[in-house]
Formats: C-alpha cells, sequence, structure tokens
C-alpha cells in the first residue's frame, strides 16, 4: 500500500500555451494511503487521463508521480506494483475461477499454502465460493467481472487497486449489491483504491473521498457530504445533485445589506461573511433547491420576510418522489424541491423564497466558494 | 394528431411480441412508454410508426385506418438511442434537410398525397446514407430503418413548385437551433459535437419536420447523466408546446415522471396501465405497475389482514382495515429515519447507504425484510449500524391477493 502525490500536468503539445492544450491542467493532489477514491466527472474532463498516469500507462508530460515519496514518474504498471479492473471483464475462460483468481500470485510465486487462504477469502468475500471449480467460460457476465474484480483485490502487496467504470456490465439491480461488496472489502483490506466513474451515485457511493473534475482540472476533492452542502466549486454544485444548485447574482448593500437578484434581503451576513464578500464583488449566491424554502404571500404585497426574495410560481411538477417547483423572480429563474408529502403552491402565485439559511453559499467570479452563510447569519435572517 | 390502437396485437412466427392492447393516445401531449428492456416498447413505437404490421387489430389516426399504410405514407419523425445524423453535411443542412426537396433521395421520397408538394429526405436513411453512429451501440436496434417523407408544412412550401422558402427554411433551422442551444455549432460537422450536442441536433431535424406524429426510442440513454437531466428538461418543454403527439420509450421512471405528460406502462408485451404520470405512479392499478414504475423498488410486504389491522409480523401492525392475505407497498420516500407521532418503528440494520447527490437511499435488513429508504440530501451511514425506520400508515398502497391495487395514499397536493 502506498500513499500517492501528485504533481503534475498533461498537455496535448510540447509547449502549452493556453488552457485547451492541457488535458490535466497543473494539480497538485495527494491519494492518502488506504484511502477510497473516486474520480468523477463529464465525459473528456480528464479522469481516465489521471487514471492512466496513476498507473504508469502514461507519462506526464510535466511534473512528478511519487509513491510514499519515490518518484516513481518512469516506472511501468508493473514496476510501481499497480493492479486494475476495467470495464471489461479481463479473464482466462480456459480456467476455473480459482485459478484465475489465482493467477496474480501464482505468476508472483506466493507459496501455494498461502495463495489458497487469499483466494478463498476474496472467493468468500465476492461470493464467489459456490463457484470455485467451475471454468469461467460459462459463466455471466457479472460473475465474470466478480472474477476481475477479485483478480485486482487479490494482492495483498500492490501499491494501489485502480478501477476504470468496473460496473459498467453489471445488471443495474445488482449494482448496489456490488458497491456494498466493494465498499465492505476496502474497510477490510484498507487497500488504497481509486475509482474513475461519471456516475455520481458510483462515486459518492463508494469512495471516502471523491475527486470531482472538469476541463481538465479537479475541483473539489472532499466527502460526498462536503461536496453536497459546500461545493468549493459552482461545477460541482451544479453536476452534485438532481436539480443542481441555483445560483443567483448577489450584491452587499451601502449599509452592508445584502441583494439578491435584484432585491433587498431583509437580515443581513454575518460580519465574516460579509468581509468575505466585500472584498470579491460581483459575487453570486448558491442555494441548493433541497434548502429553499418557500411561503405562499398571498396578494404579493406583504412586507419583506428574512432571508426571503419573491417570486412567482411558474410550475409545479409532480416528480412522484418529491414536487419540483420552478420560480422566477424577476429574470432569474430557480428551482425548490419539496417532500412529496408537502402542499405545494398553485402555479402563478406570488411567494417568499428564503434562500440565505445555513445552507447558502456564495461564489466569485472565478466561480469558487468566497464563503459560506454561518449559522449565526441564518439565525439573525429568521429572527 | 389522435392515434388510437384498437386490439393491436404483434406476433412473429409462434412469438407474441405484443399481447392485443387497446390506446388511445392523448393527443398533442406527450406519452411515455415505461417498461424494462423487452417490454414491448419499440415493437410497438414499430407498428405506430407503420414500419411493422400489426399481427392483428386497427390503428387510426384522427378516424382514420391506416392499419396498413406504410412508413413512408405516414407523417412520423423518430428519434434513436444512437445520435443519426448525416455525417458529411453541416448541423445547419442536417436540420434542414427535412425541409428540403431533394429530389436525390428519390427512393425514399413519399408519394404524393391530397394535392401536397412532396418533400423527400426523412431523417438518416440508414441504408442509403449510412449514418455516422456516434456512441457505444453498434446500429440501430430493431433495424429501424428509413423514414421518408417530410413534413407538409403548407406555410413553408412554395405551392407551384414543392421547394421551400430559403429564408423560412433559415429561419425555422435557427429557431430550432436556439431552442436546443446549438445555434453556435450550426457551421460544424456533426463528427465535431460531443454525443451530446449530436444528438441536439438529431432532436432538431426531428422536429423540424414538424410532423405530428413524433416517436423517440431511448434518445438520451448514451448521454451522461447530467445532460440527460438538461435535455429532458429542454424535451419537456417542447412538447408541452402541444404541436405534436409525441410518443417517448424509456426505462426510466424518472424520465417518465420528469417529462410529465401521460404513461404507458409496458411489461412482458402486455399494455398494464395509461394514465396521468402522476397518477399513475401515486395509484399503479397493480404490482406489476408498481415494480415497473419504481426506482428504487417499491418495497413491498407481505401482510395479514386481521379485521382492522394489518399484521407485516407479529407486534408489527398498520392500523388499516384489511382481512387475509395482502401486500403492503411501501415507496422509499414513505420511510423515515426520525418518527412522528403514530408512526410505526420497524428495526433493522444498515446494509449500504447509497448517494445520488440528492438523496441518500439506505438499503436496510429489518425485522420485516429488505427494506430501502430515500432520504432527501446526504447522509451518512456506517455499514451494518443499527437503524429505526418510521413509517406512517397513510403512506403505504395495499394490494389484495390477487395484486390489485386497494388502497392508495391520499395525495397532499394533488389537484
Amino acid at each position: 500500500m502506498a500513499r500517492i502525490d501528485l504533481d503534475l500536468a498533461h498537455a496535448y503539445r510540447p509547449d502549452p500555451k493556453e488552457d485547451a492544450d492541457y488535458a490535466l491542467l497543473p494539480l497538485k493532489m495527494s491519494f492518502e494511503d488506504g484511502g477510497a477514491y473516486a474520480l468523477l466527472g463529464p465525459s473528456g474532463c480528464g479522469k481516465t487521463t489521471m487514471l492512466n498516469i496513476v498507473s504508469g500507462l502514461l507519462r506526464p508530460s510535466h511534473g512528478t508521480v511519487r509513491f510514499d515519496g519515490r518518484d516513481v514518474t518512469a516506472l511501468t504498471p508493473q514496476q510501481r506494483n499497480i493492479a486494475q479492473v476495467f470495464q471489461f471483464p479481463v479473464i482466462y475462460d480456459t480456467m476455473t475461477v480459482a485459478e484465475n483468481l489465482a493467477f496474480p500470485l501464482r505468476n508472483r510465486g506466493v507459496p501455494a499454502d498461502r495463495i489458497k487462504a487469499r483466494v478463498g477469502r476474496i472467493a468468500e468475500m465476492l461470493e464467489l465460493n459456490g463457484q470455485l471449480n467451475q471454468r469461467a467460460a460459462g459463466l455471466s457476465a457479472d460473475a465474470k467481472q466478480k472474477i476481475s474484480l477479485g483478480r485486482g483485490l487479490v494482492r495483498e502487496d500492490v501499491s494501489a487497486v485502480l478501477f476504470d467504470e468496473p460496473l459498467t456490465v453489471i445488471d443495474p439491480h445488482l449494482k448496489w449489491q456490488l458497491r456494498r461488496k466493494l465498499k465492505q472489502i476496502h474497510q477490510e483490506l484498507k487497500l488504497t483504491l481509486v475509482y474513475v466513474t461519471h456516475d455520481q451515485v458510483e462515486a459518492l457511493t463508494f469512495a471516502d473521498r471523491i475527486v470531482v473534475m472538469t476541463r481538465g482540472r479537479a475541483v473539489q476533492v472532499g466527502t460526498a457530504g462536503e461536496l453536497f452542502e459546500r461545493p468549493s466549486h459552482r461545477f460541482v454544485g451544479h453536476f452534485i445533485g438532481s436539480p443542481g444548485m441555483n445560483f443567483l447574482p448577489a450584491a452587499l448593500e451601502e449599509g452592508g445589506g445584502l441583494s439578491v437578484a435584484g432585491q433587498p434581503v431583509a437580515g443581513a451576513v454575518d460580519a465574516v461573511t460579509g468581509a468575505a464578500l466585500s472584498r470579491a464583488e460581483p459575487f453570486a449566491l448558491g442555494i441548493r433547491p433541497e434548502y429553499v424554502e418557500l411561503e405562499e404571500i398571498g396578494d404579493g404585497s406583504a412586507h419583506a420576510r428574512p432571508g426571503t426574495i419573491t417570486g412567482t410560481v411558474a410550475q409545479v411538477q409532480d416528480i412522484g418522489t418529491y414536487w419540483l417547483v420552478t420560480a422566477q423572480a424577476g429574470p432569474h429563474t430557480l428551482k425548490a424541491r419539496l417532500s412529496a408529502h408537502a402542499r405545494p403552491p398553485a402555479p402563478g402565485a406570488s411567494i417568499a423564497l428564503r434562500v440565505l439559511n445555513p445552507h447558502t453559499c456564495f461564489y466569485g467570479a472565478d466561480e469558487q466558494l468566497i464563503a459560506a452563510a454561518t449559522v449565526a447569519a441564518a439565525q439573525e435572517g429568521l429572527a | 394528431m389522435e392515434l388510437s390502437l384498437r386490439g393491436v396485437s404483434h406476433k412473429v412466427g409462434a412469438q407474441q411480441h405484443l399481447y392485443p392492447m387497446d390506446l388511445r393516445l392523448a393527443p398533442n401531449a406527450v406519452t411515455v412508454l415505461l417498461g424494462a428492456t423487452q417490454a414491448g416498447k419499440t415493437t410497438l413505437m414499430r407498428l405506430m410508426a407503420g414500419l411493422d404490421r400489426p399481427s392483428e387489430g386497427t390503428i387510426t389516426v384522427d378516424g382514420t385506418d391506416v392499419t396498413g399504410w406504410p412508413v413512408r405514407k405516414r407523417d412520423v419523425a423518430m428519434v434513436y438511442q444512437q445520435f443519426i445524423n448525416y455525417p458529411s453535411m453541416t448541423v445547419r443542412d442536417n436540420i434542414a434537410s427535412p425541409l428540403r426537396l431533394r429530389p436525390s433521395t428519390a427512393g425514399t421520397r413519399p408519394a404524393p398525397r391530397g394535392g401536397m408538394a412532396v418533400l423527400g429526405g426523412g431523417p438518416a436513411d440508414g441504408q442509403i446514407l449510412r449514418p455516422s453512429t456516434a456512441g457505444t451501440r453498434p446500429a440501430p436496434r430493431g433495424g429501424m430503418a428509413v423514414l421518408g417523407g417530410g413534413p407538409a408544412d403548407g406555410q413553408l412550401l412554395h405551392p407551384s413548385r414543392g421547394q421551400l422558402d430559403r429564408d423560412a427554411i433559415r429561419r425555422r433551422v435557427d429557431e430550432l437551433a436556439t431552442k436546443l442551444h446549438i445555434e453556435m455549432h450550426l457551421d460544424k460537422l456533426p463528427a465535431q459535437l460531443s454525443g451530446g450536442q449530436q444528438q441536439r441536433v438529431a432532436l432538431a431535424r426531428a422536429l423540424a419536420k414538424q410532423a405530428p406524429l413524433m416517436l423517440l426510442d431511448e434518445p438520451l440513454v448514451n448521454l451522461d447523466y447530467k445532460l440527460r437531466e438538461e435535455l429532458r428538461e429542454e424535451l419537456g418543454q417542447l412538447f408541452a408546446t402541444g404541436e405534436s403527439t409525441v410518443v417517448y420509450a424509456t426505462t426510466e421512471p424518472a424520465e417518465a415522471l420528469q417529462l410529465g405528460g401521460y404513461t404507458a406502462v409496458m411489461d412482458a408485451g402486455e399494455l398494464l396501465q395509461y394514465g396521468p404520470t402522476a397518477e399513475v405512479f401515486h395509484r399503479p392499478a397493480s404490482l406489476r405497475v408498481a415494480r415497473a414504475f419504481s426506482d428504487p423498488p417499491m418495497n413491498l410486504v407481505i401482510a395479514q389482514g386481521l379485521g382492522d389491522r394489518l399484521q407485516l409480523r407479529p407486534g408489527v401492525e398498520l392500523a388499516l382495515p384489511g382481512q387475509g392475505g395482502v401486500t403492503v407497498g411501501v415507496r422509499a420516500n414513505a420511510l423515515r429515519v426520525t418518527g412522528q407521532p403514530g408512526d410505526l418503528a420497524i428495526k433493522g440494520e444498515v446494509e449500504l447507504a447509497e448517494i445520488s447527490g440528492s438523496d441518500t437511499f439506505v438499503h436496510a435488513r429489518t425485522e420485516i425484510g429488505e427494506l430501502v429508504a430515500q432520504l432527501t440530501g446526504v447522509h451518512d451511514f456506517e455499514l451494518g449500524a443499527p437503524l429505526t425506520l418510521y413509517l406512517n400508515a397513510a403512506h403505504v398502497h395495499v394490494f389484495d391477493a390477487a395484486g390489485l391495487l386497494t388502497r392508495a395514499p391520499e395525495r397532499q397536493g394533488a389537484r
């Protein structure tokens, strides 16, 4: 097992000049020993490039890869001692399940009794122990991919195990069980795992920490909770969650008050947040649809409620397990998700939308998180 | 337009692909065909398009029996899973193709009809033009091939010569491209675009036809989930304009719910239920519909009706009337991790918390069996940790011994 440190960039051309010349923009990142990481992003974001650089299939154009402090930039995957699992099963059809699992160990001259013990343990974890003596050829795609996973996990001495969308071929109904298996196995074996996927459920479920990538840049490394509650970049707010985070233009008023979507918001932000925002204009307020609170205000003339802006209901959709309300505040659209057991407002109704609460985040012109509303700010707003 | 199917079935050899069904599609609205792979969705669409002939039954369009009519006599636009565009034409020409007279494609040209001028050049003709297919699927599924037949749009036609006014074409293409956010790519070739953009081109071309019937067969399946989400929303808005009768096949319940409109639930070649989408979701007529129209699957628990209460197991009871063997259906979002007065408490332990971003799906092994609970937001659960789930009797579905719905939760916001 190893700690992996990246300090590198990968360019398409020898003398990169602009961002578009890079598959991976200059980055510094560490994968802790024994951690489970997911690289998540849309196609073309650079996640597979990063995986291939970690494995040694691709040499970065700039910088270094270190395993436990040792520079391995020029080493092959074998020399780095990397195990890999790919999208599609890579197994020997003519061998039995047990022989397939034992293969990486036998290749390295591990004693027979240790092979037997380790294969038995991995097979049990993946629930392959009933099929150990069966030939791989006759098995289902699911079972074959489990063998691939097992082969990736069977060696105890690997630096890291890398997965490239390994559950693509798995029947959707069985996926959650395999996700569970992988999580259990990680907790038991404490291997360093790096997992590439474009499927947010897979990434958020499997990994302790998720690296969110877009356009060659890793924009946030965090737990699922952190990505949801405190996206450090607008892309993360947009990409994680369905629908993604709402963004509204915001500004500080003369007296330190806040205006959002051109409307003054009663209840000020706290001093710390305010100070951060005052240095960063122009900025945007971000709030997730799950955290926007709604209140009907009848004729629309009601006095301003703390932390709210006013708008009208443009659309109400019954999404089955929740209500999705689309509201219009001047030219700006925002969405609110209400419990299926709540009573939604009617289309056309005037509503107050609470956009300032403990879940509110603020973003600068560079799309980075500037500040998050503190609990104090929200309480003030609610008072 | 109003499309009706009466007693329609489809058999290939001894194999029954579709069992006899009656279906009258809501005119000028979207109908989602929802079902797993092999449910018969594509087969049904091929009958609607006129690509295949039903073994029995009749198909009518606005009251006219069109059962035996070939596809070139119908006025249909289609969009497939894979992104089919003319590879050598610019995006602009791709979108404009159904609007232009294309004598070179005589083979696909529809026969003149009712004195209307003829418009050839339908969407990608598999045999003649070799569509560029991006994505992972190798070939159009089910061999859906050629659809000739352009739109019969009187306004855009030059009545005397059957040609379109150039400016009118340009305006129409610009308008559609803007709607689908590809206006900046009009001069590019399809291969220069991402998968999502290529599918937008195919969608724009289908919309350009202004066909009274538009069929879409899992059009978003090969796209990233965030793109799917965006396109679904845009499509929902486009379909809501009521210009066409739209049929949209999908395997995903979430897609049906997001598109709204009407849903026809299919399973193993049978049409199980048809109605407004939310209504079908909240009042599934049978266990089969409930299973097909839920993701995560509806939790189903066998229970015993004891007159004034339903026993899920001794000591675990819901205060609902019932007699004999029934099935209690609990949607994942009806289960909570914090109780309210009157709730039933169900004890268990966490198997896995799956996190989608906006939701956490907690799989639990409980005293009444395996359950999945849907919680809003991101929540952390240790594997194997003890967990109590809470359920209000008002939020459950009940199905009788025959699997038919006898009770559904009351809708708070239903209008």
